[in-house]
């Protein structure tokens, strides 16, 4: 609930804000914001499997995305799509954490039904 | 209290997160605007480029009919006196001179085209030297106004004392006027002259005729070279004061 909340914040602070990111600098903004839900979705997984822990759900978010830019911007000096690394990875990480999400909300719902 | 502090982090990051979303959302929308926007003005330039040359067309059409007029005024003012007349006389020499008139007489018409030869000799030749160049250009006007033409032309644009004759990519700018093959270079003077001047053994069309650039020279008792369209303004060129006595 909180989740959904905070997020609905951010999207209204952002919109307002007039701040733009100039074009050459969006695939790195992408890439963040992909591992940043990465993090989200991960911390969303460890709580439902009640393994959550503030220091690694805030290490992880920035220090994802923060990599995750890093890593771009060294394939754009070499001339190697490297960001292509990192979004399979995120990409397959956020699937299979969702899918453990999945899992658990319909157990759970599941199991209201047969109450 | 451990779980009030887990909440307050998750939102916070939601928080951060959902600005990065929304910022990037708005950025590459505008971007994507931006770039549209771009081709959306090619157009509107292009369009504003057509517009302009037909206005200009109609402003030349203009300009010529005001010249007649202002010949007709000039040639019945020097009826009346005989200064005048003089000077009417002077004028048209200017006009001549400088290429604001239309000048006709003998002459001769060299047209010029790229070599259809074929390089298929087994040595690699350059295949510039198969086509027609500004400096090609060049030689054959230096020829020819050093055997006395009076008045010349390529592709009808008059060549004035600020006429370039300069390589642009595939075409040549004369006048600041692009051109392109084939080169017809119409010249009046004695067509004799010019004909023996441009024919002369390891002249200019001996040098082109080596990579078989198609030269040919026509004499003609009636040609018509055409007056310089464009605007002369002196903005440096002064004329000198002369200092008193």
């Amino acid at each position: 609930m909180i989740l959904i909340l905070g997020l609905m914040i951010g999207l209204i602070i952002g919109f307002l804000a007039p701040v733009h990111i100039p074009s050459q600098y969006s695939s790195y903004v992408a890439i963040a914001i992909l591992a940043a839900l990465d993090s989200v979705f991960g911390g969303i997984t460890a709580s439902v499997q009640k393994t959550f822990d503030i220091k690694i759900f805030i290490s992880g978010f920035f220090g994802n995305a923060l990599l995750a830019a890093l890593l771009t911007y060294i394939g754009k000096r070499l001339d190697v799509d490297i960001y292509l690394a990192a979004i399979i990875v995120f990409g397959t990480r956020l699937f299979q954490n969702f899918a453990v999400i999945r899992r658990f909300l319909l157990n759970k719902y599941l199991k209201n039904d047969n109450i | 209290m451990k779980n009030i502090k887990t909440q307050i982090a998750i939102a916070f990051i939601c928080i951060i997160l959902g600005i990065m979303i929304s910022i990037q959302f708005k950025s590459v929308k505008r971007n994507d605007s931006l770039a549209t926007k771009q081709f959306q003005r090619a157009d509107e330039l292009q369009l504003e480029l057509k517009k302009e040359q037909e206005n200009n067309e109609k402003l030349y059409k203009q300009l010529l009919q005001y010249e007649k007029d202002l010949n007709a005024l000039r040639t019945a003012a020097a009826e009346n006196s005989g200064y005048a007349k003089e000077l009417l006389e002077q004028l048209k020499r200017a006009e001549i001179l400088a290429g604001l008139t239309d000048v006709e007489g003998k002459g001769v018409i060299v047209t010029l085209d790229d070599s259809k030869l074929r390089n298929d000799s087994s040595v690699p030749v350059d295949e510039n030297y198969f086509l027609i160049h500004d400096e090609d250009l060049l030689m054959v006007i230096n020829e020819l106004a050093d055997a006395g033409a009076e008045a010349i032309s390529l592709n009808d644009e008059r060549l004035i004392a600020t006429s370039e004759i300069r390589c642009a990519g595939s075409t040549v700018s004369v006048n600041n006027n692009r051109h392109a093959t084939p080169f017809v270079i119409k010249a009046i003077g004695d067509p004799d002259t010019m004909v023996a001047a441009l024919n002369l053994r390891g002249g200019v069309r001996d040098i082109l005729g080596q990579w078989g650039i198609e030269f040919d020279v026509k004499k003609s008792n009636k040609i018509l070279v055409p007056r310089y369209n464009g605007v002369i303004n002196f903005k440096y060129a002064l004329p000198v004061k002369k200092e008193g006595k």
